[in-house]
């Protein structure tokens, strides 16, 4: 299990590339990435992540445990960026390695699920008109309900 | 008993400070808010809408009625919006 929480952009292909050349024993990876999604109007200029140094990577490290507990992995692997990022840049990615896809899928979603409401990130988004933090979504905290 | 408490996100805009140690004999986080609320406006202000807060003790999430006996760490803040 590897957790990384860091402001430096990662490199998705070369991670994913890493990620399955160390996980030769498992049958299926899966890999996901996140973005930063402009706004419809074209007009985020940042999206400023704040998080809780100590406690995020203690949250991530938890919410691994907790997958690796209910499916049946083989490694998985975390990252989350942190600081002021701009369209299309990638924020995070999950990759989870089982022996069969379905372990797989299921621990990433859940990966995904969990980091989205129960690790300690805030994000910002600023744009000309001045800035807004995102509020969370009721629908991510139903998504928890899943599991 | 001395706690150190952290705010984040709109939390610490509102309050003006990104940690504090506060001297308290609070028995929950939630005695703590309000006893800061009681203070200054900017507490009351950012502390007014609980539901719209989280809190971890000693950074664990935890409730605001959890006892804060032995804590040495407390943070708030709103909803994590994280991935």
């Amino acid at each position: 299990m590897v957790i990384r929480v860091q402001a430096e952009p990662f490199d998705y292909g070369q991670e994913c590339a890493s990620f399955a050349q160390s996980s030769k024993n498992s049958g299926a990876i899966v890999t996901f990435c996140g973005i930063v999604r402009d706004n419809d109007d074209a007009s985020l200029s940042i999206m400023q992540i704040e998080h809780y140094p100590g406690m995020t990577e203690r949250a991530l490290s938890r919410i691994a445990d907790e997958a690796q507990r209910r499916w049946a992995l083989e490694s998985c692997l975390i990252i989350h960026r942190f600081g002021a990022l701009r369209p299309s840049e990638q924020i995070m990615m999950v990759a989870t390695a089982a022996r069969h896809r379905s372990d797989a899928f299921a621990a990433a979603d859940f990966l995904m699920d969990y980091l989205k409401s129960r690790a300690p990130f805030w994000k910002k988004e600023i744009t000309a008109n001045g800035s807004e933090w995102v509020a969370a979504k009721a629908s991510d905290e139903e998504a928890l309900t899943r599991w | 008993m001395t706690l150190e408490i952290l705010y984040f996100a709109w939390v610490r805009e509102r309050i003006g400070v990104p940690r504090e140690s506060v001297e308290t004999n609070a028995a929950t986080v939630a005695h703590l808010l309000a006893e800061l609320s009681a203070r200054e406006d900017r507490y009351a202000l950012a502390f007014s809408d609980l539901s719209a807060l989280r809190v971890a003790i000693d950074q664990d999430l935890a409730d605001f009625d959890s006892p804060l006996a032995g804590a040495r760490e407390v943070a708030i803040f709103p909803p994590m919006t994280g991935g």
